[in-house]
């Protein structure tokens, strides 16, 4: 692991593989969205309005992920001092974030026609929604800590908090909503996907988890060239002054 | 180390008696913040009664927020947290009595006064004891998670907002159980499981929280 720490070798290997995740994020995307929404057969009950779970799921998914990502990447830098594993949580945090809004937005599109209204307190919307808020809160932590090291750290720990946190809150959750109204709406998890959606279901997130790699490489190599930059006005600075 | 301990809650008690009312400041805006809601949504009694427990639990939320700020930040300017560190005690350890001391100096009032505020709300009659027997059993927790948000912006100048919005979303198991044990208790309904899980909650914070908080002043001392 500690191969990788050196920044720029970590630049010069991730130039060589985002060019290819980016070209199987393309295909796999097309592929996938265009297998579930245009070939995948009707659902017999809720007809295409269906189709949006093909955005949906991996969306809801990589959320999940992307938070245990970050708590993983805070592990390791909080005790490894990984010098990459702070960049990685915090290129990872809005990417997070854009994927749970995108679930909830998924979401209410889909309950709109079904259940007859955009949002209802159900449980899963619910926990959704304060995953939000955590995303919100571990990358206010970035934009309000000025010293860099010190923002690294302090996000670790929020990161950790939350991780640690996330199943209680789901725990509390599904028990606030089943007792407030019976479970009726959503059967649990869709059981027996028919194999003609299932497979189209599997492109796309498949096709989300290339589409999260790349971004997130993206975000990293610009994190570490923004420091770089830094650093380089920063000894600019001192010359200058030296000099005059 | 028994005396040390003591000794810092006693300080901080005596400090939030002596240096000015934010005890009773706070009070004042839990009062004020459950006035607010009869004016916002009717004065219907029926519909007052029903969500008497959940806006006092909201409101009791809020007036710990506001009083998170202070459990590290003056001993952060004056120095003292410095000498905590390099103190006989464990951060750790100080970190529990710093949390003793705001939940008797801010909970506690919050709880004395809830009972009022039952009356103000209409509360049901059955529903005062079981309120208060939550409010005890789960406001320790508003306390333990609230010194991880009060430490880990310590340095920060303008922590405040940031202070909410770290710490809210760690808030909503103890307001969810808080607002359900109240009910069940009342319904005679699972006996009082809900209320068990509201004590571990409270627990678990207590297991949790002096960890991660002694991290997080630890390293805004560096």
């Amino acid at each position: 692991m500690h191969k990788f720490a050196n920044p720029a070798r970590f630049l010069r290997i991730s130039k060589m593989i985002t060019p290819w995740c980016f070209f199987l994020t393309i295909v796999t995307m097309v592929a996938g969205l265009y297998w579930g929404l245009f070939i995948a057969p009707e659902d017999y009950q809720m007809g295409a309005s269906y189709r949006i779970i093909f955005v949906h799921v991996p969306a809801a998914h990589l959320s999940e992920i992307c938070y245990g990502f970050m708590a993983v990447a805070s592990v390791v830098a909080i005790i490894w001092k990984h010098p990459l594993a702070d960049q990685s949580a915090r290129a990872a945090a809005p990417v997070g974030a854009v994927f749970t809004a995108l679930a909830l937005f998924t979401g209410s599109l889909w309950g709109k026609p079904t259940w007859g209204t955009y949002w209802i307190w159900d449980a899963r919307l619910t926990s959704e929604l304060v995953l939000l808020f955590l995303y919100f809160g571990y990358m206010a932590v970035w934009e309000a800590v000025e010293d860099r090291t010190k923002a690294a750290r302090i996000a670790a720990i929020v990161a950790l908090v939350g991780a640690v946190n996330l199943p209680i809150i789901k725990f509390s959750v599904d028990w606030w909503n089943t007792l407030h109204q019976p479970a009726s709406l959503l059967r649990a998890g869709g059981a027996g996907l028919h194999p003609d959606m299932l497979w189209p279901l599997l492109t796309c997130i498949l096709a989300f988890y290339l589409f999260f790699v790349t971004v997130v490489l993206w975000r990293i190599q610009s994190l570490i060239i923004r420091r770089q930059i830094r650093g380089l006005q920063i000894r600019l600075a001192e010359e200058e002054r030296a000099n005059g | 180390m028994d005396g040390h301990f003591w000794a810092i809650v006693k300080r901080d008690i005596k400090l939030s008696w002596l240096g000015g009312s934010t005890s009773s400041m706070v009070v004042a805006f839990f009062i004020i913040v459950v006035t607010l809601f009869p004016l916002g949504v009717g004065p219907e009694q029926n519909m007052l009664a029903r969500i008497a427990v959940g806006v006092i639990w909201v409101a009791a939320l809020l007036s710990c927020l506001l009083s998170l700020d202070r459990i590290f930040q003056a001993d952060f300017e004056d120095g003292t947290l410095d000498q905590y560190a390099l103190g006989p005690l464990a951060l750790e350890t100080v970190v529990l009595a710093k949390a003793l001391a705001h939940w008797v100096t801010t909970c506690l009032p919050l709880i004395l006064i809830s009972p009022l505020l039952g009356i103000l709300m209409n509360l049901d009659d059955p529903a005062f004891l079981p309120l208060i027997y939550a409010m005890l059993v789960g406001s320790p927790a508003l306390s333990l998670i609230g010194t991880i948000g009060a430490s880990l912006t310590i340095s920060l100048r303008r922590g405040g907002v940031l202070l909410s919005l770290l710490i809210l979303p760690l808030y909503v198991p103890v307001l969810i159980f808080g607002v359900m044990s109240v009910e069940s208790a009342v319904m005679v309904l699972d006996g009082n499981a809900t209320m068990l899980i509201l004590a571990a909650i409270t627990l678990f914070s207590l297991a949790i929280t002096p960890w991660a908080s002694a991290a997080a002043v630890r390293l805004s001392l560096d």
